[in-house]
């Protein structure tokens, strides 16, 4: 039955308008990359539709009485208090249609918790106010910041206008890079106060926090970048950490992984505050 | 029912030997009749203005946010004092002005609606008001410190609320002071409703908004000292060397939002079970026919305050709980719909061959109405678990509880004035002045938070200062209803601060109506000082 009602709130989700090009005035959910992100978005749309649904019953009922039954309209109270069979109806329906909501929900959830067979892990640690990247087993690991452009951009009184920035706030000197239709595992923690990591495109949030590793996963089916940030506060800069994610055909993100893994190249180190300290260090 | 009765006979002989040696019949005069009152309007009355003053301090920061988000790039303020301001707009609509206007209503309104002289315990009640003032005035006093106001949210969660610099110790003692005054505040609730009926007047024979706030206190006696409990920890952990919430000594943060929660989920049903209860006096008055299916309602209420303690953490989803414990949280939650959706049913089933006209109070119920379902729609959607974590704290959520906050518990707060003030100052408001306060109110609210929805499900994080410029559009809407509706509250003020210094005559039943059937209305316009001084019987 979930799967009918799936389609049915697809159906009717792939009608609205959400392309592009009202980007700005964007009022709807991304359906995203993933298998995870259309089912949730699937939900998302199926719980709208009856949310709708309810509404056009209960507030057609109230404006129905509010315009039939006005005093001013000469209109005389009826005597009635209660009903016991009207009450048990309405509470017996909503349980039931509960009941619907609860099954597909449940079936995706059960697939969001299933973090077995992954391609690939990374560990992912969050700090006030950037991201560090860990690929596990791949001796490569780095950390991705707010791009320095943008972060001049954003200073109160910068000047800078922030439309001639493009993606304002959520581009990073260094993204995440996974390769596509790969299953890749996050282990997510924090060095200091909890952050939340998350991409819209891929479904998916969860908090890194200290001391303890969440884990979550996702399967990107579409090459291209997708940007998220940071979605607990975690402080001053909270709005300044934002998460991107380049998903790469399987042969681009092996010559990638290969050429972060010499140890000359490592140019995406030296953006980072701590390995540019040691190379000064070393120097001296 | 004969032991109310005697109770109320003895309280009466002894409230009035108590009064025998200074003015019975009236209020001291001068600064003394506030400082050091006792009787249950004039607490009534501090309360709901000191929740009025609280509403615009707390308005003034939400207008600051709205400032600093009206366009991408920032513009106004440095981030760390944008989040010191959403923290501190937060703390202060929550304990300063919602939770207080209640407690001013039901100081007002309790021993009127149930037939008693005033407040059981009513030096109790001084205190309890009197502690709000230096709670606040320290709470405020945080934005003049060294390192700011507190900016790591109001939910206080730690390792990150740790890192507020001299606000902190301030925080938790202002949070142990609303926490006492409101565990005052529900003890004299409860004893008064429990011993100071009128003969006659069983339990089932209350009207909603005494039961609405007899359930309310007692979630309040229950949660209260779990906050403080909580807030303590963060102390100790702080300055004692306790690792409650912190890992490196053992002790776990993700522990304190679920003790957070567990105090802060009743306090969700705190801030809108007497707005239930309000709504519940208000439409049959104006559908000039009985409350439909009363008992249903006091049950429903009586549910939702039990499921509000088996639900907390659906305010945390993204923790990373196991698969069991989200699936029971989601279950759970989605079934505080059944009791909501009985409630708008019954109120929508008595206006139903009504007899309805549209007064001030009756509109914000209205509105309260259907804005208020559109709240519970939204908290629905976020119940479902796999939703919830593209929902999560985004906007979704902030538009989701300023739905059920703002056309909820702040639109029954000016529904009851509109409802209540000719009977508490005898004078009627200008009703034409009334009716634009509510259309501007209601247009701009909805300008103000329903692209909220808009601007969470494409994406936008809450409590961020600036944001990518694909937001840029809604913001701008929103903060163009924020200032609407900001300026909107302005008329309010007025209304009532005019109401109370003059007006015309209001009638003792000052709705034209039949129906407003409580004891209030038996009163005169304003009701006397000491409110029956002679218990009324009730049939």
């Amino acid at each position: 039955m979930s799967k009918i009602l799936k389609y049915v709130a697809g159906g009717i989700a792939a009608s609205l308008p959400a392309s592009a090009a009202f980007a700005a005035w964007d009022l709807n959910m991304t359906v995203g990359v993933t298998e995870l992100s259309r089912d949730i978005h699937g939900l998302h749309m199926l719980i709208f539709w009856i949310c709708v649904l309810i509404a056009v019953a209960v507030f057609g009922m109230m404006i129905y009485s509010l315009v039939k039954f006005r005093h001013s309209q000469g209109a005389v109270a009826a005597k009635f208090d209660h009903s016991t069979k009207a009450e048990i109806v309405w509470t017996i329906i909503p349980i039931a249609i509960l009941v619907g909501m609860a099954i597909p929900a449940a079936e995706t959830l059960i697939k969001i918790e299933d973090t077995r067979h992954s391609d690939l892990s990374i560990k992912v640690t969050a700090y006030q106010w950037k991201w560090h990247y860990d690929y596990l087993d791949k001796n490569v690991n780095f950390f991705s910041t707010l791009r320095r452009d943008h972060d001049k951009a954003r200073q109160l009184h910068s000047g800078v206008d922030p439309y001639s920035v493009p993606n304002y706030l959520l581009e990073v000197d260094h993204p995440l890079v996974v390769p596509v239709g790969a299953k890749v595992r996050i282990l997510l923690t924090s060095s200091d106060v909890i952050h939340a990591w998350w991409v819209p495109a891929f479904g998916m949030k969860k908090d890194a926090i200290p001391g303890f590793v969440n884990e979550m996963w996702f399967r990107a089916d579409k090459v291209g970048t997708y940007r998220g940030q940071c979605a607990e506060l975690c402080g001053r800069d909270h709005a300044f950490m934002p998460v991107v994610v380049r998903v790469l055909a399987k042969d681009e993100y092996d010559s990638w992984l290969k050429e972060q893994q010499q140890p000359a190249a490592a140019p995406v180190a030296n953006a980072n505050v701590e390995s540019a300290a040691l190379t000064v260090a070393k120097a001296e | 029912m004969s032991t109310a009765h005697n109770l109320t006979g003895g309280h009466t002989a002894g409230h009035a030997d108590e009064h025998h040696d200074h003015d019975h019949h009236g209020p001291e005069k001068g600064w003394r009749r506030w400082v050091f009152a006792t009787n249950h309007k004039d607490i009534g009355t501090m309360y709901m203005l000191f929740s009025l003053a609280m509403f615009f301090v707390g308005g003034t920061m939400a207008m600051v946010i709205r400032a600093e988000l009206f366009q991408p790039g920032l513009q106004l303020v440095d981030p760390q004092f944008f989040n010191s301001m959403t923290t501190m707009h937060a703390l202060i609509m929550i304990f300063g002005a919602v939770m207080p206007a209640f407690v001013g209503l039901a100081n007002w309104m309790i021993p009127l609606q149930v037939g008693a002289p005033d407040m059981a315990l009513p030096r109790m009640n001084n205190f309890s008001f009197w502690i709000l003032p230096f709670a606040f005035s320290m709470l405020l006093a945080t934005l003049f410190v060294p390192g700011g106001a507190p900016a790591g949210g109001w939910t206080m969660y730690p390792p990150l609320s740790l890192q507020n610099g001299t606000s902190f110790p301030m925080l938790i003692f202002a949070v142990h002071l609303m926490g006492a005054s409101s565990i005052m505040g529900a003890i004299n609730v409860v004893v008064t409703i429990m011993n100071m009926r009128a003969p006659g007047m069983s339990l089932l024979k209350m009207p909603l908004f005494v039961w609405t706030w007899l359930i309310t206190a007692y979630l309040l006696v229950a949660v209260m000292p779990v906050l403080a409990g909580a807030v303590t920890m963060l102390l100790t952990d702080h300055y004692f060397g306790t690792s409650f919430f912190q890992a490196a000594g053992g002790g776990d943060p993700v522990m304190f939002q679920h003790i957070f929660w567990f105090f802060g989920h009743p306090e969700v049903y705190i801030m809108i079970l007497p707005a239930f209860g309000i709504v519940s006096e208000i439409i049959p008055t104006f559908s000039r026919k009985p409350l439909f299916g009363y008992d249903a309602m006091v049950y429903a209420t009586a549910s939702i305050a039990f499921l509000s303690f088996i639900v907390w953490a659906h305010h945390m989803f993204t923790v990373g709980m196991p698969l069991a414990g989200q699936m029971f949280f989601m279950l759970a939650t989605m079934l505080i719909s059944v009791p909501t959706g009985v409630k708008v049913f019954n109120w929508t089933a008595t206006m139903f061959k009504g007899s309805i006209s549209f007064e001030p109070p009756m509109l914000f119920a209205i509105s309260f109405l259907f804005l208020f379902t559109i709240g519970g729609f939204s908290g629905l959607m976020l119940a479902m678990v796999p939703a919830d974590f593209q929902y999560h704290d985004t906007y979704f959520v902030v538009a989701h509880f300023h739905y059920v906050l703002v056309p909820g518990a702040v639109f029954s707060i000016m529904a009851a004035v509109y409802y209540w003030l000719p009977k508490w100052t005898g004078h009627m408001y200008n009703m034409k002045l009334a009716t634009w306060h509510f259309w501007l109110s209601t247009i701009f609210v909805n300008v103000l938070f329903f692209p909220q929805h808009f601007l969470g499900l494409a994406g936008m994080p809450r409590r961020i200062p600036d944001y990518s410029t694909q937001f840029a559009d809604w913001n701008m809407v929103s903060s163009i209803g924020a200032f609407g509706f900001g300026l909107s509250q302005l008329m309010f003020a007025y209304i009532v601060i005019s109401t109370i210094r003059g007006g015309v005559k209001a009638t003792d039943k000052v709705w034209d109506s039949g129906t407003p059937q409580g004891l209030e209305w038996t009163l005169s316009s304003p009701p006397p000082y000491h409110s029956f001084e002679v218990a009324p019987e009730v049939k």
